[in-house]
């Protein structure tokens, strides 16, 4: 079936315009301003793909759905735009999976695309078939089947509308082979979007705003903990202004890291686990907690019961639902930051609180984010280090999953949004690659380098082809520790130093990468990590460095699960590094 | 303590299983949940009525808001309502037995629907304590089958 039909029959006083289902796919997105997107090729979207092969799109063939799916969720996370993956049906659908749970996670709009049996075919098991609304349900803001090709148009706009406003989520669309080849008259249809169920709260109420800046104003012992919302929001700029107006300090998580410039002195780095000990300690000490955009994460609050037990809870957040779900919240403002931060900030007066201020630069002098660097083996932190140093912390960092990960948020300082991507709620290993080329396709003139551990390398590590194919200069920084390090840790601290599992025997990785058209270079000497970084950023190629760190190396500070947050481990042997 | 929670949804299929799902997903426990159209074709109406704490309740309504096809949530504990169940129940019922069992459905303003040589089927509907106490009051003679609607409600004007 071709996309191109000569107009039959004409209604009055508008052109027929019939279209394919295939034709009306790459309209729409184009008209959505789509340029980029990401997929594999399977039996029932090849009618798609045919109208694709001269369609005006940067089209990226990942290995694997998975690293399609995490291209596109950090191509969005880099550029504030929607990412877009399309797979085939059943296996295709099955390996998003993993992906669209990730971006759910971490509020990442994406949109995605799969192909499905024939509708007559639905339900009879056919090859290739899942049932992949069903199964991704859980893991998208929103799913459906589109069964007629008269709503297909109109599905793709509010697809894309329910994934860019609001929190921002993955949407999938299942799309069955026979709506793609069947043919509809556009002059006949709407496409305007019609969502009754879906309602945005973007104005935050203005007496809770008067609230929250009461609130603020009359604080002795504030500290704002920012999560990824704000980088959603992008609300960075709006943030800066709130706290050079009052002068607060700043904590973030994970996801919040890039939201406040960690070089200026406001700035507490990341809380949580594996946060610093002085932005945990102002957390328990603070008589007023401002949450914005962030949701109470476990693995920041530690014992909930015994998180910022003195404070007062002010909570910004675009999602009701995550306000009081985890922790009772005294000043709730529901709406958008970038909206509600220069309206709280109107009203704020400028404090010094002196004595807050003293104690946190205390804490700052006594507990610093600290490792011994040594002089015999290379330590995963100092690579990090230089790594910074290298860059002027300017890359755009992607991660693994663990320690790697914890390392790249402790020790690569952020100052600007949409620099640090990492699979924060989900936790995916392996997400670090295929983000490093999404990131790089969304952002072709900047440095990307995936700080990655071994054992996350290794689940994703075809991918290097794909960085090959498309000529992307990504980097990719393996501390190769042999290990699954953070669950090593964990069974070092908790299991009594049983390593069960937990050792890998892994490939040469710079081989590995030469045989795969990259760049490899391996280092195993802590004086030679300079040399290796400067010949990194000068590749125009994919370039993996293998740096043999230090096997047994621990991420410290860290708060056991269940602890409360002032109740850090490892801050004796911090202080002992000193 | 017991919430009727009343949700308007788009009449689409997969509806069910999203707010179904929801509820596994997050580990809230259903009570009873009633589906059916209203004045509006393409509105279904849910009656889900869910136990827990005044703070679980608010994260079943603001989860459920959250859902795309879900239009309205209303939570109507503490407001005047009229809350129904319909029941069938068959019940063993031989001929000499007939009298005694008719005078307990005559008092519960209950309807004989059916009816053979050793069974009854009635139906019963009221507020779900009169549903429970009609059940408590014919099994002595033996219950072999009930289907329930599970509660629909509605708000006084």
């Amino acid at each position: 079936m071709g996309g191109k039909s000569t107009p039959t029959a004409k209604s009055p006083g508008k052109e027929s315009n019939i279209k394919t289902g295939a034709q009306i796919v790459v309209d729409t997105l184009v008209d959505l301003g789509v340029d980029t997107m990401f997929g594999y090729l399977g039996g029932v979207v090849l009618p798609l793909f045919d109208r694709l092969y001269d369609a005006p799109f940067n089209f990226i063939i990942p290995r694997h759905e998975q690293g399609g799916c995490h291209m596109a969720d950090a191509y969005a996370r880099v550029t504030g735009k929607p990412g877009v993956v399309i797979a085939t049906s059943g296996p295709g659908a099955c390996n998003l999976i993993t992906g669209l749970a990730t971006a759910m996670m971490d509020s990442v709009p994406l949109v995605a695309f799969t192909g499905q049996v024939r509708t007559d075919l639905i339900g009879n098991d056919a090859f290739q078939e899942a049932d992949t609304t069903g199964i991704t349900r859980p893991i998208t803001k929103h799913n459906c089947i589109v069964k007629d090709v008269k709503d297909l148009a109109r599905t793709i706009r509010e697809a894309f509308h329910i994934a860019t406003t609001g929190r921002p989520g993955p949407v999938l669309i299942d799309l069955p082979v026979d709506v793609e080849v069947s043919q509809c008259d556009m002059s006949k249809v709407s496409q305007e979007i019609d969502l009754p169920g879906y309602r945005l709260k973007h104005r935050g109420h203005a007496r809770q705003i008067t609230n929250a800046a009461k609130a603020i104003n009359k604080s002795d012992r504030p500290v704002l903990y920012v999560g990824g919302g704000v980088i959603a929001a992008d609300a960075a700029q709006e943030l800066r202004a709130l706290v050079e107006k009052a002068h607060l300090p700043v904590s973030m998580t994970l996801m919040g890291l890039g939201a406040f410039d960690q070089t200026r002195p406001e700035s507490l780095d990341m809380l949580g686990m594996h946060g610093s000990a002085y932005a945990n300690y102002a957390i328990q000490e603070c008589d007023l907690l401002v949450a914005i955009g962030s949701r109470f994460d476990d693995r920041v609050t530690g014992k909930v019961k015994a998180f910022a037990p003195q404070a007062k809870i002010l909570h910004i957040d675009i999602d009701p639902s995550s306000i009081s779900k985890n922790v009772n919240v005294d000043i709730p403002v529901v709406g958008d930051a970038k909206d509600i931060l220069p309206r709280i900030t109107e009203l704020l007066e400028y404090r010094e609180r002196k004595e807050w201020f003293e104690k946190i630069a205390n804490w700052k002098k006594q507990f610093p984010l600290r490792y011994d660097p040594g002089d015999k083996v290379i330590k995963p932190q100092y690579v990090i280090e230089r790594l910074w140093e290298a860059t002027g912390g300017n890359a755009i960092v992607t991660t693994g999953v663990g320690q790697n990960q914890m390392w790249a948020a402790q020790f690569y300082k952020f100052h600007k949004p949409r620099h640090f991507i990492s699979s924060g709620g989900l936790g995916t290993m392996g997400y670090g690659l295929p983000a490093a080329i999404g990131a790089q396709v969304g952002q072709p003139e900047a440095v990307v380098v995936d700080i990655d551990g071994d054992s996350s390398f290794n689940m994703t590590m075809t991918e290097l082809s794909t960085a090959v194919q498309y000529e992307l200069p990504i980097k990719v920084v393996i501390l190769n520790n042999g290990y699954m390090g953070m669950v090593r840790q964990w069974q070092e601290l908790f299991y009594n130093k049983r390593y069960s599992q937990s050792c890998l025997k892994n490939p040469e990785f710079a081989a590995v990468a030469e045989a795969m058209g990259a760049v490899g270079i391996s280092v195993d000497k802590p004086q030679d990590v300079d040399k290796a970084i400067k010949q990194m950023l000068s590749q125009k190629r994919p370039c993996v460095v293998d740096f043999k760190v230090a096997r047994e190396e621990n991420v410290w500070p860290m708060v056991p699960a269940g602890k409360s947050l002032h109740e850090m481990d490892g801050l004796d042997i911090m202080e002992s590094m000193a | 303590m017991k919430h009727i929670i009343s949700a308007l949804v788009e009449n689409k299929p997969g509806v069910l299983a999203h707010v179904a799902g929801m509820f596994a997903a997050r580990a809230f426990n259903i009570d009873s949940l009633a589906v059916g159209r209203t004045e509006t074709e393409d509105l279904s109406r849910m009656t889900i009525v869910v136990i827990g704490d005044d703070r679980v309740v608010e994260q079943v309504r603001k989860q459920l808001a959250k859902l795309v096809p879900v239009v309205k949530v209303q939570d109507f504990v503490g407001k005047p309502v009229v809350a129904r169940d319909l029941m069938l129940v068959t019940i063993a019922c031989p001929p000499e037995k007939r009298p005694e069992v008719f005078s307990l459905i005559e008092m519960f303003k209950g309807k004989v629907v059916d009816i053979s040589t050793r069974h009854i089927m009635v139906e019963v509907s009221g507020p779900e304590e009169k549903i429970e106490g009609f059940i408590n009051v014919c099994r002595p003679y033996g219950i072999k089958n009930v289907a329930r609607t599970g509660t629909i409600a509605m708000t006084r004007q």
